[in-house]
């Protein structure tokens, strides 16, 4: 019988870039990003599916997820836990503000070892604010562990040998690693399962401590009198890091600048058929970067 | 010293086209900069490898041959960059946003604490002024790209840190051979001293081509397809389109009905529900069905002989004609007009 194992799913609350719909335009036709939900991070389920399977098949195995974000993140610990995760912590600090990926990565690796040690760290390949890949295998270079990118499925571990599929441009690849690893998991991975109502029931009043400043007595005694109601908090000291490398000061890349896409045509055009006006509707579509 | 590097990807000996691309580019923006064009091979079997790439200008070439690297594994490859690149100082360093590219460039930028910017779609250089700090950095790479969805287009710099990294995906930057006959030096790296047994603990035990899932809702842009395409034959003008635009393919009940596509394209009240960038809607009327599925795309274009279709009357744009002449027309013209 193989023992459990310890597991920690990296991930990120997110606005629904993807599904902007005529809702979130402003007048201008462009993006009133305040206005797109919050959501978990679609490949970071993936990645939790990944862990909680694991966690069916070997007894003994726990799930921690782990989130980087201001104090309304604590939505995807809940959401995680909701759906079969152990528990969950929530790494913020106003010191993490913009910060790009490799001051993130540096903060979540300092975390990992505050909260580890894990035998499999997960995380979705990317996140759809960014779409950049980065912070898994940044995440791996910190903690001088070897990645797995681009998982699509955990086919078999045995020891401490872990089998996976990736998903490469144009086939798939079979690969045998060692544990400890990162593993980063791609959304043409299963689905992640839902909500599991027994979770829910028990996590709905799980809260952060900032979340329970502003709760009444009554949720006070609830909450004092079981534990897994709490969902810690880090903050930097607590992940004894050092400030110079986070935040902005820590991001070795910044944004000069941002253009707003025009994501929509004042009114309905009527396009002729011939050539050059099919040109010129192709032509404005890559200016204002819908296609190309 | 100083110069701009271009990681070569290589498979079964040959170099891939994005490297291809980005030798293109690095050399326009390295005459820029009044730098040389230096280009990084790992593989197995690379003693032609030079033939291929010298043609786009590459004043020098390092080679690392050996057995074990024939197949691209993280530890190594990203060992051996970060080591030439500690030795090298390159101002700037490209790779593809390639599976391969996506794994090593956030590896080697980690270790380095240079910072990276995936996926661009523009490189330029320029100047850059931090008015707080009274500072005027000069020729930094601009790494533009999209972010937040294609929602926005970021403009990212890395006043301080080297080397400036950026991934850049297949397609997007021009191929072109600078001179045939060209010919830079070659040096060659020893890596037996610094790879070791641990760097091969991740380990391929098998490849092979297997066809990707329909993933509708995850697709930027979706060329649909209705019972006005014709046919199953007719259908693969809108893969086509959907191919060199980066898209899927989608379809109405009518056309799924009618053999044309899968079952697993249609959209609407009984199939997916998608919110993409774009919708092209070819041969489809616009029943309250379909559009149930659809209407909330941020643009719409709809491709249909009937003027009076109820489609286009939530379309951005409408192009009256039929499906088949049309949409080579648009391919032609995005071709045209891209790189
Ligand atoms: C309960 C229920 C659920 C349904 N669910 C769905 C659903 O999920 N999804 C869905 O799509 N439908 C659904 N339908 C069916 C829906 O009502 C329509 O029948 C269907 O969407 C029509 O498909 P269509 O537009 O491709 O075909 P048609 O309505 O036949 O339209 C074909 C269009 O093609 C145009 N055309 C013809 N030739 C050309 C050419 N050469 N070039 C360009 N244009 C051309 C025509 O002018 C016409 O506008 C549902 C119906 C019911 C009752």
């Amino acid at each position: 019988m193989m023992k459990g194992l310890k597991i920690v799913v990296l991930a990120k609350q997110v606005p629904d870039t993807r599904n902007v719909g005529k809702d979130a335009m402003k007048a201008d036709g462009t993006v009133n990003r305040a206005a797109l939900d919050a959501i978990f991070n679609p490949e970071d389920l993936n990645a939790l599916e990944q862990a909680l399977t694991l966690k069916d098949k070997i007894p003994g195995t726990t799930v921690t997820i782990l989130t980087m974000g201001p104090a309304r993140a604590a939505e995807i610990i809940r959401e995680g836990l909701y759906r079969g995760a152990d528990n969950g912590y929530l790494l913020t600090d106003r010191a993490f503000a913009g910060s790009d990926t490799l001051a993130t990565s540096y903060a979540l690796s300092k975390a990992i070892e505050k909260i580890g040690p894990f035998d499999l760290i997960l995380a979705g390949r990317q996140a759809i604010d960014g779409d950049t890949a980065q912070v898994g295998p940044q995440v791996a270079e910190k903690l001088n562990l070897p990645q797995i990118t681009y998982a699509e499925e955990i086919l078999d571990i045995n020891g401490n040998t872990i089998i996976v599929k990736r998903r490469l441009e144009r086939g798939v690849e079979t690969v045998r690693g060692k544990m400890p690893l990162v593993i980063t998991v791609t959304g043409s991975a299963r689905e992640c399962r839902p909500r599991h109502a027994k979770q829910t029931m028990k996590y709905k009043h799980a809260k952060t401590v900032s979340e329970i400043q502003e709760a009444s007595e009554d949720y006070l005694q609830l909450y004092n009198s079981r534990p897994y109601l709490n969902i810690p908090e880090l903050n930097v000291n607590d992940i004894q890091a050092d400030v110079t490398q986070l935040g902005l000061n820590g991001s070795p890349t910044k944004v000069k600048n941002i253009e707003n896409v025009v994501l929509q045509a004042k009114e309905s055009k009527l396009i002729q058929n011939d050539e050059k006006e099919i040109e010129a509707l192709m032509i404005e579509l890559i200016k204002n970067h819908t296609i190309g | 010293m100083n110069n701009l590097f271009v990681f070569c990807e290589i498979e079964e000996g040959q170099v891939a086209d994005v490297s291809l691309e980005l030798l293109t580019k690095g050399r326009s923006l390295a005459n820029q900069l009044g730098c040389k064009l230096e280009a990084v091979a790992i593989g197995y079997n690379l003693s032609e490898i030079g033939k291929q790439i010298f043609p786009y200008g590459v004043d020098t070439l390092h080679i690392v041959d050996d057995k074990r690297l024939e197949h691209y594994l993280t530890l190594p490859y990203s060992k051996i960059l970060i080591e030439l690149f500690k030795k090298e100082q390159p101002q700037i360093a490209l790779l593809g946003a390639t599976v391969i590219g996506r794994d090593l460039g956030p590896r080697v930028s980690s270790a380095l604490k240079s910072g990276l910017t995936a996926d661009c779609t523009s490189l330029e250089i320029g100047d850059h002024e931090d008015k707080k700090a009274g500072k005027v950095y000069k020729n930094l790479l601009y790494q533009i790209r999209p972010a937040f969805g294609g929602n926005i287009i970021a403009t990212i710099i890395n006043p301080d840190c080297r080397p400036q990294m950026a991934t850049v995906r297949e397609g997007v930057m021009k191929k072109e051979v600078f001179n045939p006959n060209h010919l830079g030096e070659v040096k060659t790296i020893d890596v037996s001293k610094l790879i070791d047994d641990n760097d091969f603990v991740v380990e391929i035990i098998e490849r092979h081509i297997e066809k990707r899932k329909i993933n509708l809702q995850a697709a930027p842009i979706i060329v649909a397809g209705g019972y006005g395409v014709g046919s199953k034959e007719n259908f693969q003008w809108l893969y086509e389109l959907a191919e060199v635009l980066g898209g899927e393919v989608g379809a109405s009940r009518a056309a799924v009905d009618a053999g044309f596509a899968e079952h697993e394209r249609q959209i609407g009240q009984t199939g997916t529900t998608v919110r993409p960038k774009l919708y092209i809607a070819c041969g489809i009327s616009g029943q309250i069905q379909h559009r149930a599925g659809m209407d909330q795309s941020s643009i719409i274009i709809s491709i249909n002989t009937d003027p009076k279709a109820p489609i286009n009357s939530i379309a951005d744009y409408t192009i009256i004609g039929s499906v088949t002449d049309i949409i080579p027309k648009m391919i032609k013209a995005y071709k045209k007009n891209t790189k």
